[in-house]
């Protein structure tokens, strides 16, 4: 069976609609996961549609090459723990990345073979495979960083920018070089160095500055796909592409803006690098002594209390707590204690992190609340319980204008009544800001592990009864 | 207007449909967000299916072709089968 030309555009137009239906079902968790399937049935018939063309003539590479991309997917995504999500994504972001330079170039072989090679075709092509090349490169180092094969700290040298500046101009000269000869060895060069480019680009950056990495990546994919729509004159990648693109790029938009830096501040740093000299600034400050509450302590406010605030961090995510966090709030609500969870929009180490680790230990998503539906609640609250965040707390940012992390939001915890926080040690967080609120006089720190601190809390609550 | 141009076209307008739809999209569903973002930007499967499987397509172009269609459908299959399930986990109270 085969298919005529405009048939299969109307395919990739209905796969459009489904796709764009896909992300419109995010909306709420209630329609997301119909959303989903819209977007597995829109990816059905773009494939089929296209299987199903008269430009496909032979199958068995394609046929090889999707089943075993099936396995691997699908025992990735069964197997992915949900704290290592950004790595996954991460890793996909670089498959991409990778797959429109190949596609490229595998355009560029066929089109020379036919002898239809173009200036406009070429300078397509030439977007494809830089784009690509630095989402590939540029997410693997992110993969590294977040699984921890390389350090997470920002890597830093004298002439950084130069260099950068350097590999993007020499990109760019390949490219209209290549544009204007169909030089395979300029194609080839400019492949080599967009993949240096993606390196020098991603490695500056810190661990912390992760949600935007992942965003920007996100992005790039998208134009990725977008470029290799250009170059074959395909419409739905095009759409796609644009799609995508626009979801990575208002995402780093959103986290940015949560830690009140441009996108430019992030991506050429300048953050990670003064945290050195603050961090002794903070070691010295901790001498001002603060306050240490035994894990009974803590359970004695909070079972009698009307409301406890739980502020979940990156260290939850590490320490694995979500499922004794769950506990807790089980062990709480019996007791006729409401509880709430804060989420900071830049928690965790991706967009919307620690929502999916919550969800995975089974609390209701109604009771997870965003930056601006919480902070109103913190007054009225007995108890804020402050696990593996810090700097989203810290009240200098709206009190000290000389911090580096002044003017950015933040979780109104120190407003509760009663203010506890679970920590490793007296570490200042990313930023290597001291966080002003460990020293305000309804501040407690409870020393330890933050799981085995919790589960210490749920014994307690448990053998105390009712 | 040339075939490039309409494409520009599509793009931008397609630019603008993004920007409205994913401004709708509620910050607890972020990460499945990237992850459906992901696998629908396996889409590049599609252009890995027309270079491999073009008619009287060279070895190289083939081989090049081959990876690519294995790289896009890890993301199309990942993608989705992990959004799936973290959506899955996403429940009301007394569920």
């Amino acid at each position: 069976m085969q298919i005529s030309v405009n048939f299969q555009a109307i395919a990739y137009l209905a796969s459009a609609i489904l796709f764009i239906f896909a992300l419109k079902g995010l909306t709420h968790p209630a329609s997301a996961r119909r959303g989903n399937l819209y977007g597995m049935v829109g990816m059905v018939i773009a494939v089929a549609a296209t299987l199903l063309g008269a430009e496909v003539t032979s199958y068995g590479f394609i046929i090889a090459g999707v089943a075993a991309g099936a396995v691997i997917g699908s025992v990735l995504a069964a197997r992915i723990q949900m704290t290592a999500m950004p790595q996954l994504v991460a890793a996909l972001h670089s498959f991409v990345g990778l797959a429109a330079v190949l596609v490229a170039i595998g355009t560029f072989l066929n089109y020379a073979a036919k002898g239809a090679l173009n200036g406009v075709l070429m300078g397509e092509l030439s977007a494809g495979i830089v784009i690509g090349g630095i989402t590939f490169t540029g997410s693997v180092i992110a993969f590294g960083k977040l699984q921890g094969l390389i350090s997470g700290k920002p890597v830093k040298f004298a002439g950084q920018h130069l260099l950068n500046a350097l590999l993007g101009l020499g990109t760019l000269g390949l490219a209209v070089y290549f544009a204007m000869t169909g030089s395979f060895a300029a194609m080839i060069l400019m492949t080599l160095l967009s993949f240096v480019l993606g390196v020098t680009l991603i490695i500056p950056i810190g661990g912390a500055d992760m949600p935007v990495i992942i965003s920007m990546l996100n992005s790039y994919s998208g134009w990725a796909a977008a470029a290799t729509g250009f170059t074959l004159g395909n419409q739905l990648l095009i759409i796609v592409g644009a799609l995508v693109g626009f979801s990575g790029a208002i995402l780093s938009f959103i986290m940015c803006k949560a830690m009140n830096r441009s996108i430019f501040n992030v991506v050429f740093g300048g953050f990670g690098s003064e945290a050195g000299g603050e961090a002794s600034g903070g070691a010295q400050t901790a001498q001002k002594g603060v306050k240490s509450a035994s894990v009974e302590d803590a359970v004695y406010w909070m079972e009698d209390a009307g409301k406890v605030i739980i502020v979940p961090g990156y260290g939850m995510a590490v320490a694995q707590a979500q499922h004794a966090l769950k506990e807790l709030m089980e062990q709480l609500e019996a007791r006729g204690v409401e509880v709430r969870f804060a989420i900071h929009p830049v928690a965790g180490r991706m967009p919307g992190h620690m929502n999916v680790l919550l969800a995975e230990a089974d609390i209701p998503y109604e009771q997870v609340l965003e930056m601006d539906e919480i902070n109103p609640e913190f007054p009225s609250a007995d108890v804020a319980l402050v696990v593996g965040a810090n700097d989203v707390v810290n009240p200098a940012a709206k009190e000290d204008p000389t911090s580096p992390i002044y003017g950015m939001p933040i979780l109104d915890a120190g407003k509760a009544r009663q203010v506890y926080f679970l920590k490793r040690s007296m570490r200042p967080g990313y930023s290597g800001v001291d966080n002003l609120l460990f020293y305000q006089d309804n501040t407690s720190l409870v020393f330890g592990d933050a799981k085995a601190t919790i589960e210490g809390m749920v014994n307690a609550l448990k053998g105390r009864g009712h | 207007m040339s075939e490039t141009l309409v494409a520009f076209y599509v793009f931008v307008l397609a630019c603008f449909i993004g920007y409205y739809v994913i401004w709708g999209v509620t910050p607890s569903l972020h990460t499945p967000l990237v992850a459906l973002t992901n696998a629908i930007s396996g889409i590049v499967v599609v252009g890995a299916l027309l270079v491999t499987g073009l008619e009287g397509v060279g070895t190289a172009a083939e081989i090049l072709g081959f990876f690519a269609v294995l790289l896009a459908s890890i993301n199309v299959f990942g993608g989705f089968l992990v959004t799936h399930r973290m959506l899955s986990m996403f429940k009301k109270k007394g569920k």
